[in-house]
């Protein structure tokens, strides 16, 4: 049957008792096993067995969130290896970015990866938002993930904003001191928050080092959580929807 | 097959109180054919999950190329004592700083954002979001009172606080509303302006308004954040 070698020994892999402890079912090549592969893993089950076959289209969804989450990966990826040439201090920090650049091994590749990544996860969100607006892919029985969606967004930008301080140069240290001017003017909570949130009055070596325990552990805690609702709830929720058909009679108002 | 019905039993008479008749119009459009046609299904593996790893990887292509090409930005170590004139936010809150240019801190900082994040969370309770009835299908003059209204206040309160790139956006969406405001006919544009619902004109405003303070406030703002050419953002030292 399979003459070349390759195929053989993919078929003794798949065969063999160890593969088959970790994943039960064989080749994917009949529907029931093509069910298992997704509802034996716990990743994949956030997606139902089978889908609509219009949901596949382009223009359907234009794999907006595909795109945003593909943008995740990216900077979880990108942010963990970053993370061991970091030092969260003043002015360490700035010394890091020059190390990734003069010393490190692809360090400016890294950093340039993470950087457009992050500018791609936050246009992709916003995009995202924009085409399930005008697709009203909000309506019952999905209010609920847009509202997820719209924390989603916050929390995207909160990230992209926290990480925008760690480099410590001249544009993160004014582009952070812009915009905690501005949460300083809410009335009442204003000032205690910006307080809080950098561990002083002014942005410092404490704001530095609250902004990147939010940027390395907080913010990306709470958006996996929510992401993961947001997913499985699109399952719940009947998949994703697409551009609205003809208005039946229940939609239009007389 | 079930039992053949049994016969109606039919009265002849021509008198119209003892046996009206009634004519029944059945429009095309509200036939009893079959709405929904039966959907087709497939596997998700692989159909699906083969194409988000295709997404997946043109995205990681597509970032590699701009990591190789564009350099992440890096100025000098930050200085609390030399603010670089302009300072700017990242670009998606430069929409927000360009309102500060308008407004008082309070308002463009807290109020404008606070009313954009609960808009956007009321939009699937909302009634009105909830129907897909056009803007121009109910009561025309209703629709014109407020709609006419509803743009003019807009464009005097930010008028009166020098805002035009608000302005502006705001009387170009309101002027293609009441362009489409005598009926469908006409040219595809005017086909497809006619189907759009309330909900659907506020968020193209919203969006087209945001759009503009963020180009403007990231390419058109330089020195003391007056008006400059993008290619004179930075003057020379």
């Amino acid at each position: 049957m399979n003459g070349t070698p390759l195929p053989r020994i993919g078929i003794w892999v798949r065969e063999s008792a160890l593969y088959r402890s970790i994943v039960r079912h064989g080749a994917a090549d009949t529907n029931r096993n093509r069910s298992l592969v997704i509802f034996e893993n716990l990743f994949l089950h956030m997606h139902p067995v089978k889908v609509r076959e219009k949901t596949l289209k382009f223009t359907h969804t234009y794999w907006l969130g595909a795109i945003t989450i593909s943008a995740l990966v990216v900077l979880i990826a990108t942010g963990i290896l970053l993370m061991f040439y970091y030092h969260p201090s003043v002015p360490q920090a700035y010394r890091d970015m020059k190390e990734l650049k003069f010393v490190v091994d692809n360090g400016v590749f890294y950093r340039n990866l993470h950087r457009w990544a992050a500018h791609l996860m936050v246009l992709g969100a916003l995009l995202h938002m924009v085409r399930v607006f005008y697709h009203r892919a909000y309506r019952p029985p999905r209010q609920f993930n847009w509202v997820i969606g719209v924390v989603l967004l916050l929390v995207t930008l909160l990230l992209s904003y926290t990480g925008y301080l760690l480099p410590w140069d001249q544009l993160a240290f004014w582009g952070v001191s812009v915009g905690t001017n501005m949460a300083k003017e809410a009335p009442i909570l204003g000032p205690p928050i910006r307080f809080l949130l950098l561990g002083g009055n002014i942005v410092s070596e404490n704001a530095l080092l609250r902004f990147y325990v939010l940027h390395c552990v907080l913010l990306p805690v709470a958006l996996l959580g929510f992401l993961g609702v947001h997913i499985w709830r699109v399952r719940k929720d009947g998949g994703v929807q697409g551009p609205p058909g003809p208005a039946s009679d229940d939609e239009v108002e007389p | 097959m079930s039992s053949p019905m049994p016969p109606l039993d039919l009265i002849e008479s021509n008198d119209p109180v003892a046996m009206p008749k009634r004519v029944a119009l059945v429009r095309p459009d509200a036939r009893a054919t079959l709405r929904r046609v039966e959907e087709r299904w497939v596997m998700t593996f692989p159909n699906l999950i083969l194409r988000e790893v295709i997404v997946f990887q043109i995205v990681v292509i597509a970032l590699s190329l701009a990591a190789l090409l564009f350099n992440a930005p890096l100025e000098g170590i930050a200085n609390p004592l030399e603010t670089p004139n302009p300072s700017k936010a990242p670009w998606y809150f430069l929409g927000l700083q360009e309102l500060l240019h308008y407004f008082p801190p309070v308002v463009a900082g807290v109020v404008f954002p606070g009313l954009v994040v609960v808009a956007l969370v009321v939009i699937p309770f909302a009634k009105i979001n909830l129907s897909a009835r056009p803007l121009w299908s109910g009561d025309k003059k209703q629709t014109r009172l407020w709609g006419g209204g509803a743009i003019v206040v807009l464009a005097v309160f930010f008028a009166a606080f020098n805002c035009w790139p608000i302005v502006i956006p705001t009387l170009l969406v309101g002027g293609a509303m009441f362009s489409i405001g005598g009926g469908g006919q006409g040219g595809r544009l005017r086909q497809f302006l006619v189907r759009v619902t309330m909900p659907e004109w506020i968020m193209t405003w919203f969006i087209l308004v945001a759009t503009i303070l963020t180009l403007i406030g990231t390419f058109f703002r330089g020195p003391g954040w007056s008006l400059v050419w993008p290619w004179n953002m930075y003057p020379p030292a």
